[in-house]
């Protein structure tokens, strides 16, 4: 009996169709509800069949409960089977008529045959309806002892379905505490792991509120507890070692030797055919190998055939997940992968969406060696029948260009797309060559012979447009025709559709009148009326600056349309380093697919065992003996503290990528862009500059505020010496801050020359960099600003850490530091103090 | 922790449909199909496996034209939902012997039966063939096979069908012979996908094997088997960085850069004698999943020349030659070109004598397509094809057409030279002796010749 899909093609419940059959179903069922008949299951079952594939399909059937019901008494098992699918799918809607099936339900626990018991249990816990509840405790309780596994396996998720209809039952029959003492004994390991999901979601949600609970999601992190799962690992099945392994990359080891422990005995796990378990073991591996940068490169060369193997091996979706992990290492590393370039080549049958990591990989990985071979190839994309691909590629031989020093090959090759004539190809060569001339000012004289014979009516893009317009003004003096070509898009001001191309044709004829005023006189006055009597806002208003910018002073004028310009080192990353290193931290989960970490595309409560700052509450610090079976652990107070400016940090960070929380070197080349000279022109050329000029008219901003500094007494110099030239990667600063418990913990009056120097997060970075305390993020605005430090010893690699919270209108800094000598905290807090009170007096 | 599972056909109805937590709202079936259906306006871009819609993250699979699906709310490992997607849907296969929508719509409380302890409440219980068998009580009904050709290996490699070994063997695992009693028999089917892009001059770019040594059992009692590769078969080349190509090719060595194994392979003895040894599970499933980027012979050389011959018009020669012995056959080869985009017609001309042999412009992408029914090893085919454009005046010709692709399946043929050299099955007693089969086939993946 198939389902009558074809009749009934709609699955919304309030479809009327079926309507009629529905009927009908009924009055047959029950005809046989009552009938001992022989044969009569066989016709049951034929009906049961009907009723479940209309239920699939998306007819409401939940009028037949109360018939289903009925006919449910009976030996059949695939009759039972199919009255159970029934009534968990059409109890809830029917609370009432939910009671009817209780009954049944609990005899059928009580069977001699563990299935059906099993099964009963299940369908039992399924009903989730709230009235219910006391009839599920007993049943759960029995089933939790039975003595054939299959029935506690069930048990077990029963308990868990229990929690989510009513916690309370749940905590009150003292299930939890069952479930622990299942996981730590019982013999069947599909009945462990079942616990240790049960668990994990029973605390993780229960943490939030309830001390005990966050404290006992500790405990499933203590080395005994870690240890007895790694010592088993391979008994369980390929899925529950995924959950295994999960659960050991959240576990901190005391030291060394424990890491190459825990990896060697996980070593075979990286050949395991389920890409699954693969992950998760190398999710590990990279976790606990944070700190050691040696170990960690060696992983990465560890795991590349093993992912690659992976990648090619499988169906294509497989492959896909396991390729956006592998794009992820590549993006963090591409020098460990630059060898491996041609495994990241494009197959002509591959879906676009592989296509695409593939290119972004091939792009960072491009490097002296290598970059003829990858531009040879990315160049045969460029000609290819799948646009979008060709795009991509094109834009990738670009970035490769942005990156390399030697780029004269590569011009040549994007000049030749130039002359491809195919609309889109000359498209993003515009784009591009417009970039590279931002960057490489020199290649000027080439790159313009050729844009130069381009007919602008062959371009049609929008961006492609403002390119190519944005070049003819910026070397209107190089191109013969500039005026003449800008004067004729002006006359077709009114078709043209684009806002940004307006804009930049205003300030294109702006420059190119500046450079030849006789050619271009006519054309600027053109301009200038169709700009002021444009609907759109901003294209009015530049118009109408340019006109009164012109009144006032034409040299004026002239300065900040045409200033020097600064050849453009680098250009912005999209996204913060921070957000990348979330992502990492969310390695083997769909931040890594999506490119986001969990908070941007989850709620609070879904992010599941990867989330971040759920991961800082799990931390535990500590080295009990193994042989304790049942270990205890006390919650540091710490902790909850740092989870609680994690999600602070987060609530900030929301909206703004940039800027708020960035890491020291990324605010280094904004600051090194913000160049004021480039300034005036910004709001003008292309997305990406705008992006830094946003950032940098804040910063310039605040600069304006700072006020002259007067000198403030200095502390005497303590005693501890640290080393000017420490080094410690976030990645390591995170792992190092979860485990470390806070040491110190102080609050000092910032002077009033330091507060009113303090009118940027970077100003007081450089200034604690001449003291040998470096900045691994800071953030924030005034008043309130915030800064995580660390510093090392001068002769031996021990780390201090601070967090460091000013507020200006207070004038007061707290500070807390975690260290890895605990012993020298108290100098090192002198030593900070004493560096921070002379800021602004220099 | 998944929340709904659900297979759809290709026109988006639910065949089977399995709710586990309650957490997603009703109506997932249809944004899904929606969303799939309609990723990009124009049609160019696939929907990948995994995306997010409103909070919820669906996943899926394609097999056979089916849609297998999860949905979750939870940021979970996408490579171990995709996997499971992929094993429930061999799982399904195993039961019902074919997988395709008419067994599973007739089969579907069979299905709802094994969903049932695949997972609850999300997770994932057990995906295992033969302990499922004790909680399945549905008889599988077993679709026609008809159309398919006869069960048993012999028809598995008669010329001009689709299918694969493996794929081909369509019995169910608990289903009975029609003679009663199930016939002892195992199947290991050496399984590589070749990938090569071939350079305009016809030097070889870049070249891959990736192989699976896939088993399906149906021996009872489940006996310990051992298998034994080349004595001489290394792993591991660099950690597979390196792509040189070492003159290992003619040793006779076979060096894979990488492998993987199934779950149940114990390899006690495999660095001394090169010998897997393994207590299969029922049904169909990897033992051991390679991947080797050492030079070996590609089975077809492809030259492709496209000509001016007066505007408007050019003249294309194809040219296909076989490399292999001339005791292999190769089958069900398609060789595809695309062709300038101005192109108006085609006309064809074929060798003479030529048999089982098609050819088609494709006027939507402008693409030539070459097929051939069978290519026997050491001959060589040629097409030309005389093309007329609608412009006088374009661009380099060469440049605006191919690459020329190719897809072929050639079996008992393995690019590799990896080989089963035995199969061995502990003996219960004297008289057992239960059928073994070892089969090889190299199918193409991307099979690439640019101009």
């Amino acid at each position: 009996m198939a389902p009558p899909a074809q009749t009934v093609r709609s699955s919304s419940p309030s479809q009327p169709s079926g309507k009629g059959e529905v009927s009908d179903l009924k009055l047959q069922l029950r005809q046989l509800a009552g009938s001992r008949a022989p044969g009569v299951d066989d016709s049951k079952r034929e009906l049961f069949k009907k009723v479940i594939s209309y239920m699939t399909i998306g007819i409401d059937v939940s009028s037949l409960f109360g018939e289903m019901v009925m006919c449910s008494a009976t030996s059949d098992i695939v009759l039972k089977k199919m009255c159970y699918l029934y009534v968990g799918n059409y109890a809830k809607v029917n609370p009432d008529l939910a009671l009817l099936t209780i009954n049944f339900l609990q005899r059928d626990c009580k069977d001699d045959d563990p299935m059906i018991r099993g099964l009963a249990l299940r369908s039992l816990c399924s009903l989730r309806v709230a009235n219910l509840v006391e009839y599920l405790v007993g049943p759960l309780e029995s089933g939790l002892k039975d003595s054939n596994s299959y029935v506690r396996m069930v048990a077990v998720i029963g308990v868990l379905k229990l929690y989510h209809i009513s916690a309370s039952t749940c905590i009150d029959a003292d299930f939890p505490a069952t479930l622990k003492h299942l996981m730590l004994n019982d013999s069947d390991t599909q009945v462990v792991a079942n616990c240790l999901s049960a668990l994990q979601e029973i605390w993780s949600s229960g943490a939030a509120t309830s001390e005990e609970a966050s404290r006992e999601r500790e405990t499933l992190l203590s080395k005994p507890v870690v240890y007895y799962f790694l010592n088993r690992i391979k008994e369980f099945s390929e899925w529950a070692q995924c959950l295994l392994l999960e659960l050991v990359a959240k576990y901190v080891p005391a030291d060394s030797s424990e890491i190459f422990d825990i990896m060697n005995l996980l070593e075979d796990r990286l050949q395991h055919a389920n890409g699954a378990v693969v992950l998760a073991t190398i999710k590990v591996f990279l976790q606990l190998t944070l700190s050691m940068t040696d170990v960690h490169q060696q992983v990465y060369e560890r795991i590349k055939a093993p992912l690659l193997t992976l990648v090619s091996s499988g169906s294509p979706e497989q492959s896909y997940a396991v390729l956006s992990h592998l794009h992820l290492l590549v993006m963090r590393a591409p020098y460990i992968f630059s060898s491996d370039y041609k495994h990241f080549y494009c197959q002509y049958n591959e879906p676009s969406y592989v296509k695409k990591l593939k290119l972004e990989m091939l792009t960072a990985v491009a490097n002296e060696s290598n970059t003829y071979e990858i531009v040879t190839e990315l160049c045969e994309y460029a000609a290819n029948v799948d646009i979008p691909i060709a795009r991509e590629s094109i834009r990738a031989v670009g970035k490769i260009a942005l990156q390399q020093y030697d780029v004269n090959a590569i011009v040549d090759r994007l000049l030749q797309f130039l002359e491809m004539e195919k609309d889109y190809v000359t498209a993003e060569a515009l784009v591009l060559v417009k970039d590279l001339l931002r960057k490489y000012p020199q290649w000027s004289h080439d790159c313009i012979a050729v844009v130069g014979n381009i007919s602008s009516k062959n371009v049609q893009e929008p961006k492609a447009k403002a390119a190519l317009i944005w070049m003819l003004g910026e070397y209107s003096q190089d191109m013969q025709d500039a005026p003449y070509i800008l004067e004729s898009l002006i006359e077709n001001w009114e078709d043209e559709h684009s806002a940004e191309v307006r804009l930049h044709l205003l300030t294109a004829v702006m420059k190119c009148f500046f450079k030849r005023p006789p050619e271009t006189q006519k054309a600027l006055g053109a301009a200038l009326a169709a700009g002021l009597a444009d609907l759109h806002q901003d294209v009015h208003d530049r118009a109408l600056f340019y006109y009164r910018l012109l009144q006032y002073d034409v040299t004026v004028g002239e300065r900040v349309v045409n200033p020097p310009k600064q050849a453009v080192s680098v250009f912005a990353d999209t996204q913060s380093s921070e957000i990348k290193d979330r992502i990492f931290d969310e390695f083997n989960s769909l931040s890594v697919v999506y490119q986001k970490p969990s908070y941007m595309f989850t709620d609070k409560e879904h992010r599941g065992p990867f989330e971040f700052s759920d991961e800082l509450g799990n931390l535990s610090i500590g080295t009990e003996s193994v042989d304790t079976t049942v270990p205890v652990h006390k919650v540091e107070a710490n902790d909850k503290d740092l989870l609680l400016s994690t999600t602070e940090k987060e609530d900030t960070r929301g909206p703004i990528n940039d800027g708020a929380y960035s890491a020291p070197s990324y605010d280094g080349s904004l600051v090194s862009l913000a160049a004021p000279q480039t300034q005036p022109e910004v709001a003008t050329s292309n997305p990406s500059v705008k992006e830094h000029s946003q950032s940098s008219f804040a910063i310039d901003d605040l600069l304006g505020l700072g006020l002259p500094a007067a000198p403030a007494p200095a502390p005497s110099p303590p005693s501890l010496k640290l080393n000017s030239k420490a080094v410690l990667d976030p990645s390591t600063f995170q792992q190092k801050w979860r485990q470390l418990p806070i040491s110190l913990s102080q609050e000092y009056s910032v002077s009033p020359q330091g507060v009113s120097a303090l009118t940027t997060p970077q100003v007081l970075l450089r200034h604690m960099q001449t003291h040998s305390i470096h900045c691994i993020a800071s953030g924030g605005q005034s008043p309130n600003f915030k800064f995580f430090f660390f510093a090392q010893k001068a002769e031996e690699s021990s780390t201090f850490l601070v967090e460091c919270i000013i507020n200006t209108s207070s004038a007061k800094a707290q500070i807390k530091v975690k260290a890895d000598d605990q012993s020298a905290s108290q100098a090192f807090s002198s030593l900070f103090q004493s560096a921070l009170s002379k800021f602004g007096t220099a | 922790m998944i929340s709904q599972l659900f297979v759809l056909s290709q026109r988006g109805d639910n065949i089977v449909f399995r709710d586990y937590r309650g957490e997603v709202q009703k109506g997932t079936a249809e944004i899904f199909f929606r969303k799939v259906k309609f990723w990009k306006e124009d049609g160019q871009e696939e929907a990948p496996p995994v995306f997010n819609v409103n909070g919820v993250n669906y996943f899926h699979v394609k097999i056979v034209g089916l849609l297998f699906v999860a949905t979750t709310r939870v940021n979970v490992s996408p490579s171990l939902v995709l996997e499971l997607l992929q094993r429930i849907a061999r799982v399904i296969k195993d039961y019902l012997g074919v997988l395709n929508e008419d067994s599973i719509r007739k089969n579907f409380v069979l299905v709802y039966e094994l969903l049932d302890e695949v997972m609850d409440f999300g997770y994932v219980q057990t995906t295992t063939t033969e302990v499922l068998k004790s909680f399945v009580f549905n008889e599988p009904i077993v679709v026609d096979a008809a159309h398919l050709s006869p069960l048993g290996p012999a028809g598995l490699f008669m010329q001009g069908t689709k299918r694969m070994p493996g794929t081909a063997v369509t019995k169910s695992v608990v289903a009975n012979e029609p003679g009663g009693r199930k016939r002892e028999e195992i199947f290991v089917d050496i399984i590589e996908k070749i990938s090569i892009t071939f350079s305009s001059s016809g030097y070889i770019l870049t070249s891959e094997i990736d192989g699976t040594i896939q088993m399906k059992s149906y021996l009872t009692g489940n006996p310990e088997i051992r298998l034994a590769l080349n004595d001489d078969l290394s792993i591991g080349r660099g950690g597979g960085s390196t792509y040189d190509y070492r003159g290992s090719f003619g040793s006779g060595a076979v060096v894979l850069d990488d492998c993987n194994f199934h779950e149940s392979v114990r390899l006690d003895n495999f660095d001394v004698d090169r010998t897997l040894s393994l207590v299969p599970p029922d049904g169909e499933f990897p033992v051991m999943n390679y991947r080797m980027t050492q030079e070996f012979k590609p089975p077809f050389r492809i030259n492709a020349l496209i000509e001016e011959a007066g505007a408007p018009k050019a003249e294309v020669i194809l040219k296909v030659h076989a490399e292999f012995p001339s005791s292999i056959t190769a089958n069900t080869i398609s060789v595809q070109m695309p062709l300038p985009k101005y192109t108006m017609r085609a006309s064809f001309e074929l060798e003479p004598g030529a048999v089982g042999q098609t050819t088609d412009f494709k006027q939507a992408n402008r693409r030539l397509e070459w097929n051939l029914k069978k290519i026997v090893g050491g001959s060589e085919h040629t097409l030309r094809a005389r093309l007329t454009f609608s412009q006088e005046s374009h661009g380099n010709i060469t440049k605006e057409s191919g690459p020329v692709s190719m897809t072929f399946t050639i079996p008992m043929y393995n690019a590799s030279k990896l080989q089963v050299k035995y199969l061995q099955i502990a003996k219960k007693s004297g008289t057992y002796n239960p059928y073994r089969w070892v089969r090889y086939v190299t199918l193409s993946n991307s099979y690439v010749a640019r101009m």
